[in-house]
């Protein structure tokens, strides 16, 4: 039994690694030293909490009251004990593959690099941990400010342009909608703790629980439900190392994570069931999926495609959680698992090839996987995952949403994840076409070799955790059973 | 009596008693000294006294022994005593942190002077917190505006003195409507002590020359504390003033005029005029509404980064003014924490400007582009600064912000658009601010110049003491809550 006491220090540590990698900056080997360290700590911190979590213990701190009823506190329960686990995970992973990558391509302030990446760390733990609305919206403001001099990392005015929607869309929403969101429910109900079976019922009634989970699902503009998903384009000027934190590890996983949350702790999934005023949401995503989709179809750059497979990947775990039925709610939690697994092994395919080969469009591809088979083969394997084709984690997750779509009969679900596997095998399947079998195109420089090796190892672990993922995941999805136990299946 | 008893006046006594010894000094560095020590004590003083309100409160003060309501009282109350925080804890701020600013805008040989003419300023806000007296509110607020005059156009900028020249005669007719106003009350009642007056004026109720009076005295009132349209004095003045005296002025001279709004608006008029509030309601929000939005908008298009943030003060100025005027109990208690938590944030932010100006000699957001990069320090606590101003949650400019959405909540019928307003406005608060960090960090130096150049120490180190208060009264805001509830008591004494 590990004491509850230490639960800050999982947010105190990536803290402490910001400070040292400040201070170490002016020698590169000791500050990414220090950079690996840090996360290794940190995962091993996290993963110890599992075995407990995992047995139904749910440990609690309060760490301050600044106003009656608005408490800052931390708690650990499947869903965020999860997304902790994931994102201490891939930190590791990321920081690894960070190192090959910057200094493969001779960036410049990477002190400050590290330092905004350990911050984006701890800010996403403390999302996981948040035990109410309150503490979960402070951490999610600093998540945004310390990813913005990431996203902004080149410096130049179109990166500036583009890290200044990053940042307009999410501050804008997060202050224009989730803050009146949560003084809302705070108003309404005296409470902002995450609480099983939800804390709206009895309080607010009708068209307001519509109005109030709009607010919520635009307000955290992290999930990139459509129209509020522009800033995720345009933080593809990022970095891939960046990239792949945004779309894997911390950034777009803490949106749908929250809204997973709030519809389960806040509005409570039996409540929302039968609230005909909430049901607009399941369109919302089925059209962000599919309308997403569409538009990936039509990209020529390999990261801005990747971004949006993102956007309509997010929308799944969003349309999963509105299903409302216990096997959805499992898979929505697992897809945000195994979407992360696929798609940062997707991006750090993609920085290997800038890296190696300095390529970022489509048609540069052709041929490419007889110079870069390691890259490649990670490649397919994440874009299968996407498809959603056995043996990939992929498959579990779409597995469950079927499954749970089924149980409710919601054939708008059911249609939308078919179609949308169809336009994902659609914009996949050429790529991995032509990067194998196709003879390069004309012009093109093939004289390159694969990426350096912290890249290569660094998406290789990735690609393997896809397909593992696949055999091994009881453990996870014991974990998550237990959102769910006390619903009727 | 013990020295307790003797601390209101004790508070207003000391920088106006070393205003002098401070002149006779003739050494520019032993005037800084002298002045910031008697700064500090009242800063000190103005704890002890904080104390003995949240304890077992502060006894009325009868100056000379003459009791009210013929003699002149002192009285300390929550709301007085965080008046006394704000005005002594932004005057040593300025002192502490503005030495080397100083040194280089005022000319050595009239430094004596300038810390005088600092002092009895201080000695005249201090003044109109502690004093329980609407005439010698009127003495002290013509105390501190004179000196402050004087501490404005003290800098090189020749550009202060047209700005300090608008400030004088603005201020000059605000001071003169509040004199008629109390005139006429004076002329109706007999009496100048406001505890007097809220029982008197019930014998003439509904009078006109109260009526009257309640007008002149809520309009000059405002034209002091700049609220909007009638802040056009207050952009310039706080621009071209030196450094060290914006960070003074700008965290507390505008708060103390609501602070007398206040006092007479609920101590002496809200239990006695017939729908009074709701008049003071009608006339005030709409007016605060406007200056929220757009005193934010103007922002976004300034170039220099002190008028920047002089209208973003008129902004914020309107949401105190808003949350006054609402007229409630939670109204009132978010008015009193965002003067607190406002004039926290402000502070800071003219603190880090005091810092870039030091070393790039300029205001001038152009000029400062880079600044990030070669002040890391001064501008982190810059940025933390300017997420309280905004409102960000974990920072006192979030706890104050949600006072106030609470607040205009209950607002029957017009809840859900004043919460829009005080929305967007935050958003443009984003804009404003962002446009200046944007620059600040990947803009390039005019002279392409980015190596590290950043302020001493111990001025860092104040800087970021600031930063971090602003986050300390964020998480622990237990402090300025219990002032400001034991503030609203009084003034809503009469009625609850």
């Amino acid at each position: 039994m590990m004491a509850t006491s230490t639960l800050p220090i999982i947010l105190i540590l990536p803290l402490l690694g910001a400070i040292g990698i400040a201070f170490t900056g002016r020698w590169p080997n000791l500050r990414e030293a220090i950079s690996l360290l840090t996360a290794v700590t940190l995962a091993v911190l996290v993963f110890s909490w599992f075995p407990e979590v995992s047995d139904g213990a749910r440990p609690h701190l309060l760490l301050s009251e600044p106003l009656p009823g608005l408490t800052l506190a931390l708690s650990l329960e499947p869903l965020g004990m999860m997304f902790a686990c994931i994102a201490s995970f891939l930190w590791i992973i990321n920081t690894v593959y960070s190192i090959g990558y910057m200094r493969g391509n001779n960036e410049k302030h990477q002190t400050r690099f590290y330092i905004c990446f350990a911050l984006a760390i701890a800010a996403a733990m403390g999302i996981a941990l948040a035990d109410n609305l309150f503490t979960l919206f402070l951490f999610y403001e600093l998540l945004t400010i310390s990813t913005y001099p990431l996203v902004a990392h080149k410096g130049d005015a179109k990166t500036i342009a583009s890290a200044r929607v990053y940042l307009g869309v999410l501050l804008g929403t997060s202050i224009g909608l989730l803050l009146p969101a949560i003084i809302w429910t705070w108003v309404a109900t005296g409470t902002t703790t995450f609480t099983l079976g939800g804390i709206i019922e009895g309080k607010l009634a009708g068209p307001a629980v519509g109005l109030l989970l709009g607010l919520f699902v635009f307000g955290i503009g992290k999930a990139a439900v459509m129209p509020v998903h522009r800033w995720l384009p345009a933080a593809m000027v990022a970095p891939t190392p960046v990239s792949a934190l945004l779309h894997a590890v911390a950034v777009v996983k803490a949106g749908v994570f929250s809204i997973t949350k709030i519809i389960i702790y806040i509005f409570g999934v039996d409540f929302l069931f039968n609230e005909p005023s909430a049901q607009w949401l399941q369109f919302a995503a089925a059209f962000t999926i599919i309308t997403a989709s569409i538009i990936a179809l039509y990209q020529t750059n390999l990261k801005r495609m990747l971004a949006y497979s993102t956007i309509g990947q997010l929308s799944y775990v969003i349309m999963a959680t509105v299903i409302l039925k216990p096997l959805a709610e499992v898979g929505a939690a697992v897809h945000i698992a195994a979407h992360a697994f696929g798609k940062i092994t997707l991006f750090f395919a993609a920085g290997a090839i800038y890296t190696a080969a300095h390529k970022t469009e489509l048609w540069q591809l052709a041929g490419i996987g007889r110079r870069m088979p390691v890259t490649m083969a990670a490649f397919t394997i994440g874009a299968l995952s996407m498809i959603g084709v056995p043996p990939t984690a992929g498959f579990v997750s779409k597995w469950f949403i079927l499954a749970g779509a089924f149980q409710a009969e919601n054939y708008i679900a059911i249609f939308t994840i078919i179609g949308s596997t169809v336009l994902n095998a659609m914009y996949f399947l050429p790529i991995i076409y032509f990067a194998w079998l196709a003879p390069p195109a004309d012009g093109v420089d093939m004289n390159h070799g694969e990426a350096p090796k912290a890249i290569l190892l660094a998406l290789s672990v990735t690609a393997t955790l896809t397909i593992v993922f696949f055999f091994f995941n009881q453990p996870l999805l014991d974990l998550e059973s237990q959102l769910v136990e006390s619903l009727p299946l | 009596m013990n020295l307790v008893d003797h601390l209101p006046a004790l508070q207003v006594a000391l920088p106006l008693l070393t205003a002098p010894l401070v002149i006779l000094l003739r050494n520019g560095f032993l005037a800084w000294m002298a002045a910031l020590a008697a700064s500090l004590a009242s800063f000190g003083l103005a704890i002890l006294l904080t104390q003995g309100v949240l304890g077992d409160g502060v006894p009325e003060y009868a100056i000379g022994g003459w009791q009210p309501p013929f003699g002149i009282s002192l009285n300390v109350d929550g709301l007085g005593a965080l008046m006394l925080l704000l005005v002594t804890g932004a005057s040593s701020l300025g002192l502490a942190g503005g030495r080397l600013s100083l040194r280089r805008d005022i000319d050595n040989r009239r430094a004596p002077m300038f810390y005088g003419a600092w002092l009895i300023a201080l000695a005249g806000l201090c003044g109109i917190a502690v004093s329980g007296d609407a005439f010698n509110v009127f003495v002290f607020m013509e105390i501190s505006s004179l000196a402050t005059y004087i501490l404005i156009a003290a800098g090189r900028d020749r550009r202060a003195l047209s700005a300090v020249f608008k400030y004088l005669i603005i201020g000059t007719i605000g001071a003169t409507f509040y004199l008629i106003g109390v005139g006429f009350i004076y002329m109706m009642t007999g009496t100048l002590n406001f505890a007097d007056m809220a029982l008197r004026l019930g014998e003439v109720i509904e009078t006109r020359p109260i009526i009257i009076a309640a007008g002149f005295i809520t309009i000059g009132l405002a034209l002091k504390a700049a609220i909007f349209p009638l802040h056009i004095w207050l952009p310039r003045a706080y621009t071209y003033a030196p450094n060290a005296v914006t960070v003074f002025i700008a965290a507390c001279s505008t708060k103390v005029s609501i602070y007398v709004l206040l006092r007479f608006n609920y101590g002496v008029f809200h239990g006695n005029l017939l729908g009074h509030s709701d008049l003071f309601s009608v006339f005030i929000v709409p007016l605060a509404l406007s200056g929220i939005l757009l005193a934010s908008a103007i922002a976004i298009y300034q170039g220099n980064i002190k008028k920047l943030l002089a209208f973003s003060s008129v902004a914020q100025i309107g949401y105190i003014a808003l949350a006054a005027g609402l007229a409630t109990q939670a109204g009132l208690m978010a008015a009193q924490l965002h003067m607190f938590n406002h004039a926290l944030a402000k502070g800071t932010l003219f603190l880090c400007v005091t810092a870039f100006v030091l070393t790039s000699r300029s205001a001038n957001m152009d000029k400062l582009a880079g600044i990030g990069r070669r002040m890391p320090w001064t501008m982190g606590a810059f940025v933390i600064a300017g997420l309280s101003l905004i409102g960000v949650p974990g920072t006192a400019g979030f706890i104050s912000k949600w006072y106030l959405v609470v607040a205009v909540m209950e607002v029957p019928g017009w809840g859900i658009p004043l919460v829009v307003a005080i929305v967007a406005s935050s958003l443009l608060a984003v804009v404003y601010l962002w446009k200046f960090v944007e620059k600040a960090y990947y803009g390039t130096p005019p002279d392409g110049d980015v190596s590290a150049m950043e302020v001493p120490l111990p001025l860092r180190a104040l800087i970021w003491f600031a930063a971090l208060a602003n986050i300390y009264f964020g998480l622990a805001p237990q402090l300025p809550i219990a002032l400001a509830e034991s503030g609203t008591g009084t003034l809503l004494g009469g009625l609850l």
